[in-house]
């Protein structure tokens, strides 16, 4: 695979053997494992709905995540109570598992509101704009610091941000301007790269001669390459690092090396620009499956467990399915009145004139 | 309790005073710090509050405030400078599609309580870049408020208070005003920064203005004055949200307006000066409102600005095709 490292850190293979590495390790449990194949089975549910949803017209648009579970749902369960997450748009299974309620990001999609979603102190809202997030992050990282919230002997009052970002972001000015600042500044700021071969259709090839991680030394900080369809590799490493920057040791990029089994959105079409046999080669590699393979040879899961597991991903597409009647559209009037957090007589003005105008069509 | 400033040494002390008030509001710019900026509005600062108030940034103006974006998201309140006008454009997206967007996006949760800081127009012989007026791009994008200080009482007291305000505003400083003494009054607290004000009171036409052209436009009314004329002179202060109070209520006192600004004519702010005077006070006034401003061109090589920029002579000229109506 082109760009793929032999520093690639690897804890899982595709065929679901446990192979050692020198320097990193899953310390998790059995049972964590199996809590993270049902993460990762809901999530692809999840993003199954979705798209359909989004074919029937119930959403303007679906970002998938289909291929990426395990960088996901890795990851996101390195993050701890202190950490903040800054998604781009594709972070669903991080969102799940972090608790934001699904009905949050559908209404994004739908049109129904802006993002304004119930746990923003922990996970912000999807930024659409590529790789403007990346700053925000480390802005933020910038505050824990200021706050006192690294290198504390409590690790409790330790925190960091990380940053989901694409191989496509990675071309970007503002992407590389937060690599900058978090190095000048030492923040205690993750970037997450999802490299997932694509950015809509230009492979990783058009974005970079060399595998992403190793411009992070460019920058001053470590960078490392994960299997991003291994589960326990990438939590090790999402730990390490996040360790680090909640100690105070500063950023580390890591690139999660993925695919992206589906499409940009669901206004692509993957067939026009590459190669099926791709998509094949990936498939065998596939996040799930090499989990699922891996915890059965070890009798932690069985037919009858991943039975009920399906059973509850039929229930939670079912769930999504009848949340849509229920999204709620945005009324012209909260709009007005979000615009400012202190109101405007100029805005206000508007507001009036517009009801003014409704109040005349009903009568 | 009064002292005379310059407009600069006034934001130094504006500034100064913010950050004592409260502990979450820290400066970040380029070369701010040991420097005390480049116009020297951030001197000594530093050396008071420490690096993590004062903060020199890396060469990156979308850097700069797209990390404000998440200071605020900590619950920071940073005051951003951009050293100059031109120099804002590689944060402009930032700025337009972050910045402003933020509160209304989150449904109202999380306040963006920024001050980018730009000195901005033309008059000190500058080279390229260094003598835009790009306030209309911020006006023109709601979640912004835009405001420019034109004296170094309001400089002192304006500063702050767009510091306390929960939405991001755009403070633009007239540099070439920067080293203009004014009387600075520590404890009267003039109008909030949402109001324009009458700087001179007259009958027969109304100047608006905001920043620089402020200067200029009490100028023009001094030697209107000699030649009879009784001009009314309004200080926007505030360019977005413009407080239409103020401005129609002296026009319709004096029934003729003229707006002068620095920044090019064609979408400027006079344009909306002028289509809002034209809803409201269309059977009132004698005279269509008319506009003195720069050209359509990018600014000129600084041997000429001051054809480009508005004078007396040319406000003047304006005025008199007015009261020929």
């Amino acid at each position: 695979m082109r760009g793929q490292s032999v520093e690639m850190v690897q804890l899982l293979t595709p065929d679901g053997e446990r192979v050692a590495n020198d320097d990193f390790e899953f310390t998790g449990s059995a049972d964590d494992l199996a809590g993270y194949l049902r993460d990762m089975i809901l999530a692809r549910r999840f993003d199954a709905e979705a798209t359909a949803l989004q074919r029937h017209g119930e959403l303007g648009l679906w970002t998938p995540l289909i291929g990426q579970e395990a960088a996901q749902v890795g990851s996101a369960h390195a993050l701890r109570a202190a950490d903040v997450c800054f998604p781009s748009y594709r972070e669903h299974a991080v969102a799940m598992v972090l608790g934001v309620p699904l009905s949050n990001l559908l209404g994004l999609f739908r049109g129904t509101d802006g993002g304004h979603w119930e746990l923003l102190e922990k996970f912000k809202n999807y930024q659409i704009v590529i790789g403007c997030q990346a700053l925000h992050a480390t802005g933020y990282a910038m505050g824990i610091q200021l706050d006192g919230a690294v290198g504390n002997a409590d690790p409790d009052q330790n925190a960091a941000a990380i940053v989901y970002h694409g191989d496509g972001a990675a071309s970007q000015g503002d992407v590389n301007e937060a690599y900058v600042f978090a190095a000048s500044y030492n923040a205690p700021v993750v970037f997450f790269c999802q490299n997932n071969q694509w950015a809509i259709s230009e492979p990783i090839a058009l974005q970079s001669r060399i595998p992403l991680f190793q411009r992070a030394q460019g920058f001053g900080f470590p960078g490392i390459q994960v299997d991003g369809n291994d589960v326990l590799a990438v939590k090790a490493v999402t730990d390490w690092a996040m360790e680090r920057a909640r100690h105070g040791d500063g950023p580390t990029f890591i690139e999660a090396y993925t695919y992206r089994m589906g499409a940009h959105t669901t206004s692509d079409d993957p067939t026009k620009y590459r190669e099926s046999s791709d998509e094949e080669a990936w498939r065998g590699r596939d996040p799930i499956l090499r989990l699922a393979t891996y915890l059965r040879n070890l009798g932690a899961v069985d037919d009858a467990w991943l039975a009920a597991v399906e059973d509850e991903a039929k229930s939670l597409g079912a769930d999504v399915r009848a949340t849509i009647a229920q999204l709620k559209d945005v009324t012209m009037d909260e709009l007005f009145e979000t615009v400012y957090a202190e109101p405007t007589v100029a805005l206000e003005s508007q507001r009036r004139e517009y009801a003014a105008y409704l109040a005349g069509e009903d009568a | 309790m009064n002292e005379k400033l310059t407009m600069a040494k006034a934001l130094n002390r504006g500034l100064r005073r913010a950050l004592q008030a409260d502990p979450k509001v820290l400066l970040a710019g380029e070369d701010i710090g040991k420097l005390g900026g480049v116009f020297r509005i951030t001197e000594g600062l530093q050396a008071e509050f420490g690096e993590n108030r004062v903060v020199d940034s890396p060469l990156a103006e979308s850097g700069i405030i797209g990390t404000a974006v998440g200071l605020c998201m900590r619950g920071y309140r940073p005051v951003v400078e951009i050293q100059f006008d031109g120099f804002v454009f590689p944060g402009f997206a930032q700025i337009v599609s972050q910045v402003a967007k933020m509160h209304m996006r989150t449904g109202g949760r999380q306040k963006m309580p920024m001050v980018i800081r730009i000195p901005f127009g033309g008059g000190i012989g500058a080279v390229e870049h260094h003598s835009e007026s790009p306030e209309a791009y911020f006006a023109h994008t709601p979640g912004l408020k835009v405001v420019s200080c034109a004296n170094p009482n309001d400089a002192y007291w304006m500063i702050q208070q767009a510091i306390g305000s929960d939405d991001p505003v755009v403070f633009l400083e007239p540099k070439r005003r920067y080293q203009q003494k004014g009387e600075v009054n520590f404890t009267d607290r003039p109008a909030p920064m949402h109001q324009a004000s009458i700087v001179r009171h007259g009958s027969d036409a109304t100047l608006l203005a905001y920043g620089p052209m402020v200067k200029t436009c009490l100028d023009a009314a001094a030697v209107a004055a000699e030649e009879g004329t009784d001009l009314e002179v309004v200080d926007l202060r505030t360019i977005s949200p413009i407080d239409w109070v103020t401005v129609i209520s002296s026009v319709r006192r004096t029934r003729r307006a003229i707006v002068v600004h620095e920044a090019p004519l064609t979408l400027g702010l006079g344009a909306e000066i002028a289509a809002k005077l034209t809803e409201e006070l269309f059977y009132v006034m004698e005279s269509p409102v008319l506009r003195v401003a720069g050209f359509d061109m990018p600014y000129p090589p600084a041997r000429v600005e001051s054809e480009y920029l508005p004078s007396v002579d040319r406000i003047l000229d304006t005025v008199d095709t007015s009261l020929a109506y």
